[in-house]
């Protein structure tokens, strides 16, 4: 009980920091904090699916992407900081947090006791998906149309951030190649970790159909070792116009789909699986699925295109 | 049995919780970025590997009481490093040898 309170009191001084922060990289270190606060009051609240989701992506990644986001804000920041918006936008803004705060408060406090909920269904059901985790059995089965938007948003922002790269460096590889240099601690570290996070990385794909983790979170790590491999000048960025790249990149969604169509002829309903082969579908979802998905997260931090394109 | 267990965990959390404290203020206190360092990676490798010696004794699974120290090398990987690179740009790229 003193332990949650003290969170909830951390959690909304983090968040008040953060948004009160002038310096943008402050502003990400706060953000990643008060992320890391959130997955260990997901921890508290029995989630700890939604707290490896909120560590790996939501504070991980995404803090990763804001850094990579400021120190690209650097050389304009001294400018930006010193327009401050008017007055009435000032107040539009302040009116529209409380109103939207108020509302969500209001939600929380009048919810019917006790709170409608299918988790009684799911329970009943779950045999039927072939898995044991009900987290993995909603995002995969029962709302597997959630999850294949998801997908199909990330590749979306991928493009989207592909687009802001100047013509002529069009297709090239993203980012700054970095120098390898054999005798530094990064070289070590990426040397050591590699084996060990890809280990890693497919045990939390594997288990999340029993326990805790699954293709996102499974994802992120790959991701993340990816990214590492690339900071240490291991290896570089692919060129974005590489066409193996680009398969990769739709093949989960793409098989998702597939299954998905299928679905009709063989259950009945788009994302139907028949129950006999149910986990054996999903499987075969998650693999490329979860292989697209560190694809596309490694390529949303390494940026748009920066180096020529070889022609 | 399970009472000397349970007092051996004790001891060892709460050695760890000191050191964490003890590095949380100097990590606070200390004058410049590099006493600072050192004083962060007594909480991170003295700290959490008193912490989970401590949880060590609770555990009944042995591949859990595995991940747990798996968790404290990696943490000592990941720490030692980050000391490293952050002692290097707080060095201005200059490499002193400095050991922390």
């Amino acid at each position: 009980m003193a332990l949650d309170a003290v969170l909830a009191v951390l959690v909304v001084g983090v968040a008040v920091w953060t948004v009160a922060a002038r310096d943008t990289f402050a502003a990400v270190v706060g953000f990643v904090a008060f992320g890391l606060l959130v997955a260990l009051i997901w921890v508290r609240l029995a989630a700890p699916d939604v707290a490896l989701t909120e560590a790996a992506l939501g504070s991980g990644l995404t803090g990763g992407l804001l850094l990579g986001a400021s120190t690209r804000l650097g050389r304009t920041e001294a400018e930006a900081t010193g327009e401050l918006p008017g007055g009435l936008l000032q107040f539009a803004a302040a009116t529209v947090s409380v109103l939207v705060s108020a509302g969500l408060i209001a939600l929380v406090l009048l919810l019917p006791e006790p709170a409608p909920t299918l988790a009684p269904k799911v329970a009943a059901n779950i045999a039927a998906t072939g898995l044991q985790n009900p987290v993995t059995a909603v995002l995969m089965a029962y709302r597997a149309i959630d999850t294949l938007l998801e997908v199909m948003v990330l590749l979306l922002a991928l493009v989207g951030m592909w687009s802001l790269a100047p013509d002529h460096l069009w297709g090239g590889a993203p980012g700054r190649r970095e120098p390898a240099d054999p005798d530094g601690v990064l070289t070590f570290v990426a040397q050591v970790l590699l084996p060990v996070g890809i280990l890693v990385a497919i045990h939390i794909f594997w288990v999340g159909s029993v326990a805790p983790g699954g293709e996102f979170q499974g994802a992120t790590i790959f991701a993340a070792m990816w990214i590492l491999a690339t900071m240490a000048g291991l290896a570089n960025t692919p060129p974005v116009m590489r066409r193996s790249l680009r398969l990769l990149l739709i093949a989960g969604p793409a098989v998702f789909f597939a299954i998905g169509l299928a679905g009709f002829a063989i259950a009945g309903a788009f994302l139907a699986y028949p129950a006999d082969y149910a986990k054996l579908l999903i499987l075969i979802i998650e693999i490329p699925l979860t292989l697209s998905i560190a694809t596309t997260l490694a390529l949303l931090v390494a940026g748009p295109p920066e180096q020529e394109p070889q022609r | 049995m399970s009472l000397a267990l349970d007092a051996l965990t004790f001891l060892a959390v709460a050695a760890g919780g000191f050191f964490f404290l003890a590095g949380t203020v100097g990590l606070l206190r200390f004058p410049d970025t590099l006493s600072r360092l050192h004083a962060l990676t007594k909480a991170d490798n003295l700290g959490l590997g008193l912490i989970v010696l401590g949880l060590l004794f609770q555990m009944e699974d042995p591949f859990a009481a595995l991940k747990l120290v798996a968790v404290w090398l990696l943490t000592l990987l990941a720490g030692g490093a980050v000391t490293q690179l952050i002692a290097h740009a707080a060095l201005g790229g200059r490499s002193a040898g400095v050991t922390t």
